[in-house]
């Protein structure tokens, strides 16, 4: 349903392509389609209502830009509003000038408080070089206190408790009066969830508030959240002196809507979000990214960091030559793999690339099943894996029991990949990847010197280059999300990077095979 | 009827509610575009998404043809056309006709899964059944802990083995205890998780097959927990829920604050799920059976009126 609305909204914004101006008329019919978007992004209606209004006003009459079609211009206005809105980017968590930074949280039931302490303990003692301590104040859930401790015990931070029957003021203060002594200097407050609207553990809130003067206090909220969020937000806000806000589970398949929501009508902004349940899954919020993924753009500047990151350049850059000359190894198909890999679980890091979203949600992009290939080419003996035109039936049946395959699987692997080499070699003379697989950078993209026609998965010519389509390639992108590439001042990859991408071309060029190899 | 707890809840909240559609519809406002515009976008704030735009529609249509000439008519067509929206969606647990009947509760993390199954121990309990926990949640760190100091307060049993146990061991464990107990009821706990986790979900389709190998017709409900505060993602949540679990009905949690739990309408357009209880509370006894009506009296906030009139 969702991925469909990306598709609604590309089809709307169809009504641009060839049009020399942004007018009044094409504009609303754009907006229209805009406005549903959000809405079923679960932005809230009144903020929704007035961001449209803001764009038309700014949008009628532009010129076009040339080179770029009203469409993407619209996009990218859209974007760059959105982005503004969700706004500024960097936004941190203050310190305290003397004594321990004391930071206080609060949230709904189920927001995710007690995973995000242990996250944000976790990142600011491997980021800021921190001595963090967790106070458990949560005395309302059964079993919270026992959580925290467990969490902390696990990433080795430590953790001060009380017995259940104290009241949460005392143990923040004592916690913090803890810390003082034991030379912690950051100090995270995990409070129970609570209702908006329960005025009785409201004023809870504000006694804490009032007796251990946080350095910072930031509202937890669920990135799934409905219209509410913005009730709620507004109620924690009218009486807490907030901070910021962590939005959590932002690993599922929501917009996050919320998000913008929140940050319009209260003005806090968003510090953090909680990409998943590993405890170093938090990451600082760019309302650049968060604006891509509400338009179901992918998250491209992510995973080129992450590419970055990760990614040994020369290695990445050797490997692209090969695939291009057609003399790709197993070898070096596995290496390939454990660099991808390092950047994360496949389908995340697949899922990053925009319209990959969609297009995985029924790929079974399992780490654990690609582990059979993996078995299979370990199997192989070094000479073999060199030359896999080698292997014969008898070593084929070698490698069969060797990795705990059938002799089936062996085949289908070899096959596979005679043919992906074949395929990239023809791509190599000249070829190009299909235009809707490669992204097109006209200008600004540096192209390959020489070593590496291609630049990488996003680069290569645009225009209908030969080469032919790739049995069951994926369509990465809409013409209509390119300006991301294609202008290099804007938020796109930065230029020196294209490289880093070739392993993810390498990869990208896996997957249709690596489909029917996890198809078994 | 009425939840008399969402009565309880709307009350604590109505000043901040003025915006609501109580007071739209009771305003002694005349019956306009703008009154119906004003209508869509306090059904959008509701979470009902896109049936909001429908029923407006259906709204300005039925004026149009004179059918609603007024704010009056207008109030009764929308309960009117919000209930039929829901027709046929309330539902109870059922009983297995012999042996424990096995209930696999599910849900993404934090939706309330835990204290759910805490309140509807209580509720079966409180029916004279004999009701067994199952702590498979080994996931989270200190679920197991959590669901034992509930199954201590209720006075139930629990099976349990420690955080990081395989979860579909200790179900099969628990099927197997809930069998030799002669228990009524066997509620078994699952690990938060979001339904885009392919693999997370395919553990839980593992769950249900060590079930059946005991039971063959178990788990004889999979109740799915949605959190009423969460907007249209709960229609993916019941959507994918179901592609791997026999899901049978769905529990509404945290429906005590200012969130009406609207998604429910898109669920409902989407799917055909029983909903069996709403949670309003963090209490034990903060359950009730779902009542359409009353729901619907809640989204329109009539439930308020109610009570003030009865004093």
């Amino acid at each position: 349903m969702f991925q469909n609305l990306t598709d609604s909204l590309t089809k709307a914004l169809s009504v641009f392509s060839g049009k020399k101006e942004l007018t009044e008329e094409n504009v609303a019919e754009g907006l229209k389609a805009v406005r549903k978007s959000l809405l079923e992004a679960d932005v809230h209606f009144r903020v929704a209502k007035d961001f449209v209004k803001r764009v038309q006003e700014k949008a009628v009459g532009q010129q076009i830009i040339q080179s770029i079609d009203p469409g993407q211009q619209f996009v990218k206005l859209f974007h760059d509003e959105l982005t503004e809105l969700m706004g500024p980017e960097g936004a941190i968590l203050p310190h305290a000038d003397s004594g321990p930074t004391v930071l206080m949280m609060a949230g709904l039931q189920g927001s995710g408080k007690t995973t995000t302490c242990s996250k944000l303990a976790l990142y600011y003692r491997q980021k800021k070089k921190k001595k963090p301590l967790l106070v458990a104040a949560d005395l309302q859930r059964p079993a919270a206190v026992d959580q925290l401790e467990a969490l902390g015990k696990q990433l080795g931070i430590d953790v001060y408790k009380e017995d259940v029957k104290s009241d949460p003021v005392t143990v923040c203060k004592n916690g913090i009066a803890h810390a003082r002594r034991l030379g912690h200097d950051f100090v995270i407050l995990d409070t129970a969830g609570r209702l908006h609207v329960d005025d009785k553990l409201m004023k809870e809130l504000e006694r804490i508030v009032e007796a251990c003067k946080p350095t910072a206090v930031a509202l937890v909220a669920d990135s799934m959240l409905g219209q509410d969020a913005v009730n709620s937000a507004k109620e924690f806000h009218a009486r807490l002196p907030l901070t910021g806000v962590i939005l959590t589970k932002l690993d599922g398949d929501t917009r996050g809507g919320a998000a913008m929501s929140i940050k319009a009508i209260t003005g806090v902004p968003v510090l953090f979000v909680g990409v998943g349940e590993k405890p170093d899954d938090l990451e600082a919020f760019h309302p650049d990214r968060m604006a891509g993924r509400i338009l179901g753009m992918g998250d491209i500047v992510g995973l080129v960091e992450k590419a970055q990151e990760q990614i040994d350049e020369k290695e990445a850059a050797r490997q692209t030559k090969k695939i291009l000359k057609g003399s790709f190894t197993f070898d070096d198909f596995l290496k390939t793999y454990n660099m991808i890999k390092k950047m994360g679980p496949l389908k995340k890091v697949m899922g990053m690339l925009p319209g990959m979203g969609a297009a995985l949600k029924d790929v079974d992009l399992d780490d654990k099943q690609f582990g059979r290939v993996e078995a299979m080419i370990l199997a192989m003996t070094p000479y073999e894996r060199q030359r896999p035109q080698v292997i014969d039936v008898q070593r084929r049946r070698r490698i069969a029991r060797g990795s705990g395959n059938d002799l089936q699987a062996v085949h289908n692997l070899i096959k596979q990949f005679k043919q992906m080499q074949k395929m990239m070699g023809k791509m190599g003379k000249g070829g190009g990847m299909p235009p809707e697989l490669m992204g097109a950078p006209k200008k600004g993209f540096r192209q390959g010197k020489g070593a590496r026609p291609m630049g990488g998965p996003f680069g290569g010519g645009k225009g209908k280059s030969p080469g032919g389509g790739f049995p069951g390639a994926f369509s990465l992108r809409k013409p209509e999300m390119m300006w991301l590439e294609r202008t290099p001042d804007q938020a796109g990859p930065d230029l020196g990077v294209v490289s880093l991408h070739a392993p993810c071309a390498g990869l990208m060029k896996h997957l249709p095979a690596m489909e029917s190899v996890l198809d078994w | 009827m009425v939840f008399r707890r969402i009565v309880k809840g709307l009350k604590k909240t109505r000043d901040k509610l003025a915006s609501g559609l109580a007071s739209i519809l009771g305003s002694g406002r005349q019956l306009d575009e703008d009154l119906l515009d004003e209508l869509e976008e306090t059904l959008y704030t509701s979470d009902l998404g896109i049936t909001g735009t429908e029923i407006v529609e259906e709204a300005k249509r039925a004026w149009k043809k004179k059918e609603i000439q007024d704010v009056a008519d207008l109030k009764v067509w929308l309960h009117k056309a919000l209930l039929e929206r829901l027709s046929g969606c309330t539902g109870q647990v059922c009983r297995a006709s012999e042996g424990p009947t096995v209930l696999l509760v599910a849900g993404v993390n934090g939706s309330g899964k835990t204290t759910s199954i805490a309140k509807l121990a209580h509720w079966l309990k409180r029916d004279g059944n004999k009701v067994i926990l199952c702590a498979s949640d080994t996931f989270r760190a200190a679920a197991v802990e959590q669901l034992t100091h509930w199954a201590d307060k209720i006075g139930v049993d629990i099976v349990k083995q420690g955080t990081g146990a395989d979860p579909a061991a200790v179900a099969f464990d628990a099927v197997d205890a809930a069998v030799a107990r002669k228990a009524d009821y066997l509620i078994v706990d699952t690990a938060g998780r979001l339904h885009t986790q392919k693999n997370l979900m395919r553990e839980l389709e593992k769950i249900v097959t060590v079930i059946r190998k005991r039971i063959p017709d178990a788990p004889h409900e999979t109740l799915l927990v949605l959190d009423a505060t969460t907007g249209q993602n709960a229609i993916r949540q019941a959507a994918e829920f179901s592609e791997v679990a026999p899901v049978s009905g769905l529990i509404l949690s945290k429906l005590d604050g200012t969130a009406k739990g609207g998604a429910l309408f898109g669920i409902r357009r989407e799917l055909d799920l029983p909903i069996y209880f709403v949670g309003l509370g963090e209490g034990i006894e903060d359950l009730e059976a779902f009542d359409a009506e009353g729901f619907v009296d809640g989204v329109l906030g009539d439930a308020l009126e109610a009570e003030e009139a009865t004093g």
